[in-house]
């Protein structure tokens, strides 16, 4: 098929639909009040359990040091969903570039650095690493945006071949032992505030304005609503699947070192388990997994909510592994009531008419006719 | 030039085949060991386990679903036969019988629930996957089984003969079961008539439920399927490691759908063929023994799997795009 960008004759048609785009990104917000009620019953019942302990301050300060890796690997999930794809490789790429900075800093750097020159190796590493990320990014934007394989196969390749290179440079060891100020990035706190926690929230604001104010973020909800629909608009999609890559991979790349400075070390199966989680903590967000819908506020509050039962959880001295089964639960259910609430909705969802058009899905069953 | 690559890569077996007979040639022509019955037998019963639950995934590929739940089901069942053959004393029939059961009923609630939520299937299977496996190790307290019955455990149930040329060659369980289970797959889904029903929902859901296909129906035999599939693997993944444990097979969900989507299996559904899974087993397998032969460190292969679905898929694509049918299935939809 011949994908090369129509002219740009849409012009008014696009600044039409750009309207219409960003009104509803702003009234999207019923999804958000269902889940800030969760939280907050989810936050009450643990408190009546636990009085002394659950509602202090020293634990929601532990939630807040827990909530970052989670939750920027999420937001790198999330962007991909947004924009109708998916990277399966968030993790091996935060992995990739996590070893590149922590053998930066324990085998090139030398080890009696310090002050000045410290800082200027500290900087450089990362650097490197956000480099080598975007390197990640684009190359697996490219793939998407000119193969036309959907994502999950792309970043499947991807997602194997870069966790075979941190296997293969480290033999499956991990590095660890990096300088004090690496470890105080997510080791500090400000007002009681851990520094990682202020990074996130400022991370999760820009996502939101990036996402919602601007003509990126617009775009890249518009490819993942109809993505052929955006291209005959004049949009240049493949610049923005291109772009989503990236500011996924980028993300990646904060996440590496938010958990290097956490765990004090680096390694290709660090964090292996998140994978899964980063969509499910979507989805439970209220992202769409079908693309075009979704909101950053939202995936804010149902990493709040999952890390509430954990933390609950954890302090009733109950099994994490039934935290996870219940978070498994959790999303089970919120989909459920949706479809409930679906089915009694006279006015369909805008996203409900594009769920036809997407691949790997067998959920749009033929039979829908309430 | 473009239509005699679109020949080649249209077709996934056909690619496959030049993959694998590549492969035979140059690692033959390398080492002297590659080309021999025994490298070949150890080859195929290395990778047993994958090649069962690949043939199962890509049933569930070709409905047009997507299962990331089956690796806690290949633990769940392989743990309960062994506690109930180890600990409780049960007859090997009905503790087997039971397992079964219940990795077809651990697939057919990922059914109802993709049917009834309308949800996409990966989204529910990582739900549900993350339930089963919570549960799995809440339940088992994470201890393995190591006194497994010998029957199951030992090798004694497999053939040994002498080539001509002094080794020894033991067709074991695993091989047997494989091939019985690749049969099984390949007449489901051709010589069956609800097989075709299978490849007629993943092609067009609509389309399969305004002609009469019960799309439920459908959609239970494919994870079901995959479920009992998972329930074989899980048997013979403990008869080759002599244990069952509850972490078992974990992580490796993604690893065997890539083999079953480097096998042809679409993630659009409608597409494929148990063969193309097979050549997707051979050429990794042998790849992976190839390379290990002619000296490059096992460290390397992941690198190799990964720059194979990558090159594969875009040779796929670029075929595809000239041949006009990648997108249109999509766009049309």
């Amino acid at each position: 098929m011949n994908r090369s960008s129509p002219n740009a004759d849409g012009g008014a048609r696009l600044t039409a639909q750009l309207d219409s785009m960003i009104a509803a990104l702003r009234q999207g917000t019923s999804n958000i009040v269902g889940l800030i009620l969760l939280l907050a019953v989810l936050v009450a019942v643990f408190s009546i359990l636990m009085p002394s302990t659950f509602p202090r301050a020293t634990s929601l300060q532990s939630m807040m040091f827990q909530i970052p890796e989670l939750g920027l690997l999420s937001l790198a999930m999330s962007i991909a969903l947004i924009s109708g794809g998916i990277n399966l490789a968030v993790i091996a790429t935060a992995n990739l570039s996590g070893l590149l900075m922590a053998w930066i800093l324990t085998g090139v750097m030398p080890a009696d650095a310090s002050g000045f020159e410290l800082g200027l190796w500290v900087v450089g590493a990362f650097a490197a690493g956000l480099v080598l990320s975007i390197v990640v990014g684009v190359v697996t934007g490219l793939l998407v945006a000119f193969l036309g394989v959907h994502p999950i196969l792309v970043t499947l390749g991807t997602m194997t071949l870069l966790h075979g290179l941190a296997i293969y440079f480290t033999r499956g060891r991990t590095i660890s032992g990096f300088p004090d100020a690496v470890i105080a990035i997510s080791n500090e706190t400000v007002l009681g505030i851990p520094v990682s926690f202020l990074v996130f929230t400022l991370i999760v604001v820009l996502a939101h304005v990036l996402l919602t104010r601007t003509e990126l973020g617009v775009r890249i909800h518009m490819i993942g609503s109809n993505l052929e629909a955006t291209r005959y608009s004049g949009v240049n999609t493949r610049r923005v699947q291109v772009w989503v890559y990236v500011l996924s991979s980028v993300l990646c790349w904060l996440a590496a070192v938010i958990m290097m400075s956490r765990f004090n070390s680096a390694g290709a199966d660090i964090a292996q388990s998140y994978l899964l989680i980063t969509v499910l903590a979507a989805v439970l967000g209220g992202i769409d997994p079908y693309g075009g819908f979704g909101r950053v506020a939202g995936l804010f509050v149902a990493l709040w909510i999952l890390q509430v039962i954990a933390s609950g959880f954890n302090l009733l001295n109950v099994s994490p592994h039934l935290g996870l089964a219940s978070w498994g639960l959790i999303l089970i259910l919120v989909m459920a009531v949706k479809r409930v609430a679906a089915s009694f909705n006279v006015f369909p969802k805008a996203g409900s008419r594009q769920r036809n058009a997407k691949p790997a899905t067998i959920s749009q069953s033929p039979e829908d006719s309430q | 030039m473009h239509s005699l690559a679109g020949y080649i890569f249209k077709r996934n077996e056909s690619a496959l085949v030049v993959a694998v007979l590549l492969t035979v040639i140059v690692f033959s022509l390398s080492s002297p060991y590659f080309l021999t019955i025994p490298n070949f037998v150890n080859l195929i019963e290395a990778w047993s386990v994958t090649t069962i639950l690949a043939a199962g995934a890509f049933v569930v590929l070709v409905s047009g679903g997507i299962d990331i739940s089956f690796t806690a089901t290949v633990a769940a069942t392989q743990y309960l036969a062994a506690t109930l053959m180890a600990r409780h004393g049960y007859p090997p029939a009905l503790a087997l019988g039971l397992s079964a059961a219940l990795g077809i009923a651990m697939g057919s609630i990922n059914a109802l629930l993709t049917h009834y939520l309308r949800v996409v299937s990966i989204i529910v299977t990582i739900a549900t996957g993350s339930i089963y496996y919570a549960l799995l190790i809440f339940i088992t307290n994470a201890e393995e089984i190591y006194n497994l019955p010998d029957w199951w455990s030992n090798r004694a149930a497999s053939f040994k003969f002498e080539l001509a040329s002094g080794d020894t060659v033991r067709i074991t369980m695993s091989i047997m079961v494989m091939v019985v289970v690749v049969l099984m797959t390949h007449h489901l889904m051709n010589r069956t008539r609800i097989g075709r029903q299978v490849y007629a929902l993943g092609g067009n859901p609509e389309a399969a439920s305004r002609i009469g296909i019960g799309v439920l129906r459908v959609q239970l035999l494919a994870y079901g399927y995959l479920g009992f599939l998972s329930f074989v693997a899980g048997f013979i993944q403990a008869s080759r490691v002599q244990q069952a444990v509850p972490t078992a097979m974990a992580g490796q969900e993604l690893n065997v759908l890539a083999v079953a989507i480097l096998g042809g299996a679409s993630l659009v559904g409608g597409l494929g063929s148990v063969g193309g899974v097979v050549l997707a087993v051979l050429f990794l397998a042998m790849l992976q023994n190839g390379l290990t032969l002619v000296g490059v460190s096992s460290y390397f292969f992941g690198v190799v799997i990964g720059l194979a679905i990558l090159v594969s898929i875009s040779m796929t694509s670029l075929a595809d795009k000239h041949a006009h049918r990648w997108h249109r299935p999509r766009a049309n939809r």
